[in-house]
């Protein structure tokens, strides 16, 4: 039976709504508990807004999205970053899975210019380590990646065994650097202990790294960028790109990228970072620590952008402007929006009819599937349900939550470090009235809003959605498109549904900016529109009656 | 053009520590994929949740198709007081959410290092319960520091017939196919021919229809295909085991033999048109029949390609990297074709039998063959460099070696996410045989029309 055939229920409150009982039925009591906790309308807002658990444990057996924290630490964070030598200390397994999976897209400078990014270092460990440790393998492993490519940064990355067996990666790259710089060699030798357990899901990962690129990276280098505008962008990973197009954007601007975090960057990108003298937050969970540990150390304020959709985009670097004031950039800003809008404009105009009032179902990640709202809000579709893979409640309900998040024990494993001015470097980089001024004007600094309050009533909030409440999804609204990983695309185009990937875009890319917008709108038009899902049936499956309709049958 | 791999140099070093650029992977994601060709089953992975979903995801990579398997979601707590609650809670949820007939769980290098004790959580499941009517759960150990995908593999392959099959009652008058690490399609090759031959197989295990489904409208966590639970019941019945390569598919083979005194061959993958006529012969041998018409109507297409294109064969050099059975078979394939296999690189640790294997193969080849097993990529590439092949043989990895040396590439092994045919057409079987022929005829002559000069590039080949 084509489950395309079958009516999708109508959306609303009722059906929304009963969609949670209907979906926790099959559970056990005790999953059905924890699910509910997950799982909300978003029909209240304000004061009322009902809480969302998030970043608590997968239930073991349940499929879910997720993934680990060394996968947080090793693949989002430290992955994009084409010039430091990235050792993954375990067996074979997790340095093969991240090696080139992401897209991560980066620009060497010249021919020359190092780029490790195509390759993957690890220790493969054998049983011989795990039983005797893997400390002296490790130490060794080092040495050999000094002389053959002789990197100015290594960074180790612990694995699942590596800290049951009590290897201390930590202490290897203590003595690996000392040891280099004793003979007079200038590296920097850092590690993560980011062991897939250590938390409940790649956010885990984002933390550690965090900590570790904030305490033996930042602040290393004077170097500073030339211009008047200097910014740092944290949270794009170049995924498809994007970096390369808010590059472009920013740089028509007169604005400077100091460092990005870490799409398209290098290890100096990090070493400099507290030159900067704003802190643009894209993607809030995976990197909101480092911005908040700046601005106590260096004195650099943050605020949230989003390059994801045509209007955050123009909202983003009106706030950069203001920011910094000058009428000059303001203009300039404004010349920007006015050159890229008519593309935009047109391709709307003929994609839109063919969009307009479809729908949509997000989850990925721990910032997109706020983000690419946007873009289907731009396209004139409505999005049904959306959720977050690994993200936290400030996320969904915003940072005011903060203080009320209790803190269990799985959060209490990351280290929160503790971060003091530094007497030579602090420097405010707004007077407090300066900045009180711009408050007052309604500018707003190290906010986020989270992604509820920017949905409707009528629509689902799903905490770590799991692969039967994706099908229950499917099957009871039939959206129009689907997003979310690779892990879940197939299932669900099975379906008959469009499923589009929010993590890798499919090969697809870039969707930041204008450039992106205009690719997501053609893409999408593209998805929804494909004559693909009326192939499903064959011809005499729609018309299974035999009809004696060939002349040469009545011989 | 910009060199992607551009820190590799020529020259060799030898490294004890460090591995670059691997040419394996770990066990676990060969014993999910064992798993998936058990038809109603739920593959599950013992450890914590990355490593669960790094297989699912690069197996949907490879198959593009939904792969489903759950995971005990260790957090720090299960790996200081070891993962039976996990475990445990596990089975319920999945036979409570997901129904699958079977529950086949692989360890992690996490669970192994901890020393959980699967077989024993798993009775204990059984006696609180958990395991339904009906319904099993079987095991393997899969310890990622050992031995690699591969490995993972014949692990679950061993363990699927160790944790199924029933004391022997009377013969089916059936034959065991252990068909090992290789696509759907080249299952389906498989018993394609048996089937051709009069014979009636079990194939252990199955994944065609499975990882190679269709797109019907409906999500079915469950595809047709697969080995059936009666099917393995039924293993210790079968007349005999073809078991087709050493390291994905002796265990399995030998432990039927030991275990129910069901005897078993081992071959090689039949790839290529030796290693398919080892094949069939055998199947000829156990039917005690001729072999049909049919099947030397495509044997003889298969030789009269090889006719036809010999020329454009005869003396090219190769470079192949990918797992130790299909290297095996590959090259006697490429010798017989009167090609120069040079380079040939496992990452699996496959030890003295793979090397002098290979070095049997090749001896009469009149080159100097480098062979390397628990090798890597990067050596491969600097093999290359040294003497550059005129193909490379090689996942989806080694494109990059290909784009830097500028050496046409055609895609064979795990993974390969770039590009589609693998899970669809087999390469296995005299027909599988003619694929290859076409995929190596077709990079070789695009390659020489590319760089042919106006005065020789040529219409008729
Ligand atoms: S932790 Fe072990 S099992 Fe998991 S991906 Fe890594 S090597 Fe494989
Ligand atoms: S939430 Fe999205 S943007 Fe943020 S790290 Fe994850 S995939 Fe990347």
């Amino acid at each position: 039976m084509a489950t395309k055939s079958k009516k999708p229920a109508e959306i609303s409150r009722e059906s929304l709504a009963s969609f949670k009982e209907e979906v926790l039925k099959k559970y056990p009591p005790k999953v059905a508990r924890k699910r509910s906790k997950q799982f909300l309308l978003n029909e209240f807002q304000g004061e009322d807004a009902p809480q969302i658990e998030a970043n608590v444990r997968t239930i073991p057996g349940i499929i879910t999205m997720r993934g680990c924290t060394y996968a947080g630490c090793k693949g989002v964070i430290l992955g994009p970053t084409r010039d430091i030598v990235n050792i993954t200390h375990g067996p074979i397994g997790c340095g093969f899975y991240s090696w080139l999976t992401r897209r991560n897209q980066t620009r060497p400078d010249t021919e020359t210019s190092e780029n490790y990014i195509p390759y993957a270092f690890s220790t493969d460990m054998n049983e011989n380590d795990i039983v005797f440790g893997g400390e002296k393998k490790l130490k060794q492993a080092i040495r050999e990646a000094y002389a053959l490519f002789k990197p100015k940064a290594m960074a180790v990355f612990a694995t699942c065994p590596v800290g049951l067996i009590g290897d201390d990666v930590n202490a290897v790259a203590r003595d690996m650097k000392q040891e280099f710089n004793d003979q007079g060699i200038d590296i920097n030798i850092f590690a993560f202990s980011c062991e897939g357990y250590k938390g409940v899901s790649q956010s885990a990962g984002h933390h550690i790294a965090n900590n570790q690129i904030f305490t033996h990276v930042v602040g290393t280098s004077d170097t500073v960028t030339e211009g008047k505008y200097r910014i740092n962008m944290l949270g794009e990973y170049n995924i498809g790109g994007d970096a390369f197009v808010i590059e472009d954007l920013l740089h028509r601007c007169g604005i400077t990228i100091n460092a990005t975090f870490s799409g398209n960057s290098t290890y100096d990108d990090f070493a400099r970072a507290h030159t900067a003298d704003l802190n643009c937050i894209m993607c809030h969970r995976s990197i909101n620590y480092v911005a908040e540990m700046m601005e106590i150390k260096y004195g650099i304020p943050w605020i949230k952008v989003n390059y994801i959709g045509v209007e955050s985009t123009v909202k983003s670097m009106r706030k950069i402007a203001e920011y910094f004031g000058d009428q000059e950039l303001k203009d300039k800003v404004e010349q920007v929006i006015a050159e890229e809008m008519p593309a935009v404009e047109a391709v709307l105009k003929d994609v839109k009819p063919r969009t307009q009032g479809k729908t949509a179902m997000l989850f990925v990640g721990g910032s997109r599937a706020h983000h690419y709202q946007d873009l289907f809000r731009e396209m004139g579709m409505t999005t049904l349900a959306a959720g977050y893979e690994f993200a936290h409640r400030d996320d969904y309900e915003g940072r005011k939550v903060i203080p009320s998040i209790k803190v269990d024990a799985d959060s209490r494993n990351i280290e929160e470090l503790e971060v003091h001015p530094d007497p030579a470097l602090f420097k405010p980089r707004k007077s407090a009235e300066e900045l009180k001024a711009l408050e007052d004007c309604g500018f707003e600094f190290k906010d986020y809003k989270g992604m509820m309050p920017d949905m409707q009533p009528e629509s689902l909030v799903i905490d770590d959605l799991n692969q039967y409440e994706a099908e229950e999804l499917v099957k009871k609204f039939r959206p129009d498109v689907f997003c979310a990983g690779i892990k879940e695309k197939f299932g669900i185009q099975k379906m008959g549904i469009p499923m589009k990937q929010l993590h890798s875009y499919d090969s697809g890319g870039p969707y930041a900016g204008f450039v992106g917008a205009i690719n997501f709108y053609q893409e999408i038009d593209r998805l929804v529109n494909t004559k693909v899902w009326g192939y499903i049936k064959a011809p005499w499956q729609k018309k299974p009656e035999l009809v004696a309709s060939y002349a040469w049958n009545d011989a | 053009m910009s060199k992607l791999l551009r820190h590799t140099p020529v020259e060799i070093t030898e490294r004890q520590a460090l591995s670059i650029n691997p040419a394996k992977t770990c066990q676990p994601i060969g014993a999910m994929y064992a798993s998936l060709g058990i038809h109603g089953c739920l593959p599950h992975s013992h450890g914590s949740q990355g490593c669960c979903a790094y297989h699912r995801s690069t197996l949907t990579r490879h198959y593009k198709e939904p792969i489903s398997a759950g995971t005990s979601s260790f957090t720090e707590g299960s790996s200081v007081f070891g993962g039976q609650s996990n475990l445990l809670a596990a089975i319920q949820n999945m036979f409570t959410v997901y129904e699958p007939e079977v529950i086949a769980v692989h360890t992690t290098c996490l669970s192994e290092t901890i020393g959980d004790d699967v077989p024993q959580i798993v009775d204990k499941a059984d006696k609180e319960g958990k395991i339904p009517a009906g319904k099993h759960v079987i095991s393997a150990s899969t310890p990622s520091y050992v031995g690699s995908h591969v490995t993972g593999f014949a692990n679950m392959v061993k363990g699927m017939i160790k944790g199924l099959a029933q004391p022997k009652t009377k013969p089916n008058g059936k034959v065991n196919i252990l068909p090992g690490y290789v696509e759907p399609a080249d299952m389906a090759e498989v018993k394609r021919l048996a089937r051709m031959m009069g014979v009636k197989t079990i194939c252990i295990p199955d994944t065609s229809g499975v990882t190679n489904g269709p797109l019907t409208g409906e999500f079915k966590m469950y595809p047709d295909g697969g080995v059936t639970v009666a099917e393995l019941q039924d293993c210790s019945n079968s007349k005999g085991t073809i078991a087709m390569g050493f390291w994905a598919s002796a265990d399995g083979a030998r432990y039927l033999d030991t275990e129910y005194k069901v005897p078993c061959s081992i071959l090689e993958l039949p790839i290529g048109l030796g290693c398919t006529d080892a094949y069939v012969d055998a199947l000829r041998t156990i039917a005690g029949a001729a072999v049909p018409k049919e099947i030397e109507f495509e044997r003889g297409q298969l030789v009269d390609m090889i006719s036809d294109y010999h020329q454009y064969f005869y003396r090219k050099k190769v470079a192949l990297v990918g797992d130790p059975d299909q290297l095996i078979a590959l090259t006697d394939f490429l010798v017989s074709l009167d090609m120069l296999p040079i380079h040939i690189v496992t990452g699996t640790p496959a030890g003295k039998r793979f090397t002098s294997k290979i070095e049997e193969i090749t001896r009469d080849i009149g080159y100097k063959v480098n062979v390397r097993e628990a090798g890597d990529m990067f050596l491969f590439h600097q093999w290359i460099k040294q003497d550059t092949p005129d193909l490379i043989i090689g996942n989806t990895y080694a494109k990059y070696i290909a784009r830097d040396e500028d050496i046409p590439l055609v895609r064979h092994g795990f993974p390969i996410v770039d590009r589609v045919g693998h899970q669809y057409f087999p390469t296995t079987g005299y027909r599988g045989g003619m694929r290859l022929i076409e995929k190596i005829v077709d990079a070789l002559l695009s390659r020489k029309e590319r760089d042919a000069p106006v005065e020789t590039f040529e219409l008729v080949f």
